[in-house]
């Protein structure tokens, strides 16, 4: 049935991705791992083709995009890498033009889905969606695209820890999350409350589910003006870090605040302030 | 977007066959029973001829085209699904006037209730096609007020132009029939240029900034594609045409429209060169449903270096 379920009923489930673009490596590691576990499981397999040939192609649920950002009175622009896969929306025309019923909602947890036995592979649903997220699979004839892992989430055979999306599981900086945004408790929808997560092309007016997390402000030696280096208090650990840190920087013995910010200055500086914080918290214990 | 020589084949010869239909059906309406059995007859399997055509080019496109039976099915959401009904629904009125119009079963009393619910089916079959493309929001283009029109005012003009070049062919020429071509093409002519205006002044809202909400932070610009090789959404979304090639290609739909009046006029000497004219209206709206596709822009085309939409 390609009309959209009711999903404005209070508790719905929303399930769906947030993805954190400030921790995003773009290894491909959610790519490729999307990529094998779909090739086995739900609507598989997910063909390439020509796959070793001057004109390779292939049909992948999940893309890792990478786009250069010029931040306002930076001199350097910096990267980001950015994965872009089925948003879930809640008002999506993919599955409204779908004219056989294969491409669906799901009312319990809003995934969005195409049954290939029905899918005439007409096409119309990707040229619906604004997101790019639906990709032809020329060898069934038949429409692919993020299951988000429906075959794995639901497994009772799985490890309760790997009932989550192969891509999520994969992320070796933990930059994709997965849960239910339709519920304000959630881990992920506090994390997007905490980071200002924000949807993409909100003024499409499909709702995506899916939340990407802004990347954090900017602070690193290369764009960050010198910052002027706490002074010394001559404890013991204070001068141990000085000449750990002179040696390292090849000009011991010069004065402190002559030299750049450098790793070892900005680790002594986190060890103080965490001394700091535990004095400060068993004082306030007594 | 993609242009598909199958959906432009689809798209003009079915339309021209229902433009060509709907005109049987109200001239039956109007003078009842067709002048002659073989000119019935033959009007009648062109004109379900080219939809036939038109439909059965439409399922190469699929990629299972042995399913194609469940397109039926989604008529409550879908405007794909919609014309498929209705297409397949035109059928059965329009066979039914076939029948009685032609004079292969004297029935006078029926023709002209069925040419006119035949005439009716053929306009909403066609608003239906045009409305898989005018309800896309991602494609502004598509997303006009003017896209319905458009499609039905060609299928009218190609239909117009068949009949008289058809009447010309079995001797039943007449100026009315001329004088309805040329309306109709002009028609297209207005609505067409109109058309063309509204999408090159409609405003590029879309941009890479807010696509990838990156635009908070700062100027977007994309850096690496995520893949190798030419993948789907860039094959069927990203194709577009160079400006240049556009204009011209504009100009010359322009100028077989022009060409195809001129013919139809001289005609009225020459009913003959109405053939003429019928082959030139239809190579312009071969030449714009190309254009329809090449000139339009789909809004994911941002997340790969577009820089508006
Ligand atoms: S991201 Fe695209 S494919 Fe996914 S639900 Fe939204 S419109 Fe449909
Ligand atoms: S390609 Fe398949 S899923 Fe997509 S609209 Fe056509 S039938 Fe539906
Ligand atoms: S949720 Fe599953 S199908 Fe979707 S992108 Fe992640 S691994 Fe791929």
């Amino acid at each position: 049935m390609t009309t959209l379920p009711d999903t404005t009923r209070p508790g719905q489930k929303k399930l769906g991705l947030v993805i954190d673009l400030d921790t995003c490596v773009g290894c491909q590691a959610c790519a490729t791992s999307c990529k094998e576990w779909n090739t086995q499981g739900y609507s598989a397999p997910l063909n390439d083709w020509d796959a070793r040939g001057a004109d390779h192609s292939g049909s992948w649920l999940n893309r890792i995009h990478g786009y250069e950002v010029k931040e306002k009175g930076q001199a350097q622009s910096r990267i980001v890498n950015f994965p872009r896969s089925c948003l879930h929306c809640e008002t999506p025309a993919c599955v409204t033009v779908c004219p056989t019923g294969a491409s669906y909602k799901r009312a319990e947890d809003g995934i969005v889905l195409v049954n290939p036995d029905m899918c005439i592979g007409c096409k119309l649903c990707s040229w619906a969606c604004p997101y790019g997220a639906r990709e032809y699979d020329e060898v069934q004839g038949v429409m692919k695209k993020c299951t988000l892992c429906v075959d794995r989430i639901y497994n009772e055979n799985f490890l309760p820890e790997d009932r989550i999306p192969a891509c999520v599981r994969a992320c070796p900086t933990g930059a994709r999350h997965f849960g239910d945004l339709g519920d304000p408790a959630s881990a992920v929808s506090q994390l997007v409350a905490a980071r200002g997560g924000f949807a993409l092309l909100p003024e499409m007016d499909y709702k995506p589910v899916n939340r990407y997390l802004p990347p954090r402000p900017r602070r690193d030696a290369t764009t960050l003006a010198p910052e002027a280096l706490p002074r010394g208090d001559g404890s013991a650990m204070d001068r141990l870090f000085q000449w750990a840190d002179g040696l390292l920087a090849g000009h011991a013995g010069t004065a402190p605040a002559a030299r750049k910010v450098s790793r070892v200055a900005a680790i002594k500086r986190r060890v103080k302030s965490a001394v700091a914080a535990v004095k400060s918290k068993s004082r306030g214990k007594k | 977007m993609h242009p598909a020589y199958s959906v432009i084949l689809f798209t003009t010869a079915s339309g021209a066959g229902y433009g060509l239909l709907a005109l049987l059906g109200l001239a039956g309406a109007q003078h009842g029973q067709a002048s002659s059995t073989a000119f019935g007859i033959t009007a009648m399997v062109l004109a379900l001829g080219l939809i036939s055509v038109g439909l059965l080019s439409s399922t190469f496109h699929l990629g299972r085209p042995e399913r194609a039976w469940r397109a039926f099915s989604q008529w409550r959401s879908s405007w794909l699904s919609r014309e498929g009904v209705a297409a397949v629904l035109t059928f059965l009125p329009a066979l039914a006037f076939g029948v009685v119009w032609s004079g292969l079963y004297e029935a006078p009393q029926f023709i002209a209730p069925l040419g006119i619910i035949t005439a009716v089916m053929c306009a909403i079959t066609v608003f239906c096609t045009a409305q898989i493309y005018a309800s896309l929001k991602t494609i502004r283009a598509w997303h006009q007020s003017l896209t319905a029109p458009v499609y039905l005012v060609f299928a009218l003009a190609t239909g117009a132009a068949l009949l008289a070049a058809l009447a010309a062919v079995f001797g039943r020429f007449q100026p009315f029939q001329v004088w309805l071509g040329l309306a109709a093409l002009a028609a297209v002519l207005v609505l067409k240029a109109l058309y063309w205006r509204a999408i090159d002044a409609a405003p590029r809202s879309h941009t890479m900034e807010a696509a990838t909400g990156l635009g908070r932070i700062g100027q977007v610009s994309q850096w690496e594609v995520p893949h190798t090789a030419i993948n789907f959404v860039q094959k069927e979304m990203g194709y577009v045409v160079a400006r240049r090639h556009a204009a011209r290609l504009r100009l010359m739909v322009l100028a077989l429209l022009l060409a195809a009046m001129l013919l139809l006029l001289v005609s009225l000497k020459a009913p003959l060169l109405a053939l003429v004219a019928a082959a030139l209206a239809f190579t312009a709206t071969m030449v714009e449903r190309w254009l329809f596709f090449a000139e339009a822009q789909h809004v994911s085309t941002l997340f790969y270096g577009a820089k508006t939409a």
